[in-house]
């Protein structure tokens, strides 16, 4: 049985033109509670719109899925340790071969160059530390901001 | 996400995961399958013909499984697969660590 959300879960989602913005046709925004209850309506709620009104393989939807996930729940769980007086910001620009996912949180942030960019191919069976890995492996490119508390995943359609 | 069970003819426990098996919900999985070995059932096969996604932390969950089964001195195999999950399992070598099948059938002959 899952656990009540311990507070209303609350999705904003707007849609809006971007202008001045040569490469984002839209922008969709997101303001995701700290509760990982709330990641896998998100997921659902920003794979719609990223993938509205363009044809996407399966593959591109799964990805998109499951690097979203992740870099939610390390936003939420990592950054933000789950504390309800913070939220993560999601923004997500959509151009017309490829998505440019923002995901931010209110934490201090990480060094994410000390993370192994591959599994210790000796240790498959610990139990975490798959997140960025994957990540990494389900988007075309990742960045992040200076401060460690903000990733930008690149996702081509096709 | 929506977990069923059912009970081969050769004994295992089949248990059909249906939805996403991500952090939010990964615990049921775990939750579930306790109970079920605490009632004395030691063989499992888990199918996810139904599963959608698998994100990391779903994954971290089945590896805790197995080795929680393999402690009590049980079993658990996997079944159902699509190429997208299998890709997952490709990547973070856990195909290494479970006994993969196409089907529960499949799965099944193998205990």
């Amino acid at each position: 049985m899952t656990a009540p959300h311990t507070h209303p879960l609350r999705l904003c989602v707007r849609r809006t033109p971007v202008p001045g913005e040569i490469r984002a046709l839209e922008r969709v925004v997101m303001r995701v509670p700290s509760e990982v209850d709330c990641i896998e309506e998100a997921v659902a709620v920003l794979t719609r719109h990223c993938l509205s009104g363009a044809a996407a393989s399966p593959k591109v939807r799964f990805r998109l899925q499951v690097a979203l996930s992740d870099a939610l729940a390390n936003a939420i769980v990592r950054g933000n340790r789950e504390d309800a007086g913070k939220q993560v910001y999601v923004q997500v620009d959509l151009l017309p071969d490829a998505v440019n996912i923002h995901v931010t949180d209110e934490g201090d942030g990480f060094d994410h160059a000390s993370v192994a960019e591959a599994l210790d191919p000796q240790s498959p069976d610990l139990p975490s530390g798959r997140g960025l890995f994957l990540i990494r492996h389900m988007v075309d490119d990742v960045h992040f901001n200076t401060q460690g508390n903000s990733i930008c995943m690149t996702l081509r359609r096709q | 996400m929506g977990l069923s069970d059912a009970k081969s003819s050769n004994g295992v426990m089949i248990v059909r995961v249906e939805g996403q098996l991500v952090v939010g919900n990964r615990n049921e999985l775990k939750e579930h399958l306790q109970g079920l070995l605490e009632k004395g059932e030691r063989r499992f096969l888990i199918d996810f013909a139904q599963t959608g996604y698998i994100d990391s932390s779903g994954l971290g969950a089945l590896v805790a499984l197995a080795r929680k089964v393999r402690e009590e001195g049980g079993d658990l195999r996997l079944s159902g697969l699509n190429e997208d999950l299998r890709s997952l399992f490709e990547l973070t070598k856990l195909d290494t660590l479970f006994a993969i099948s196409e089907t529960p059938d499949q799965a099944l002959a193998t205990f």
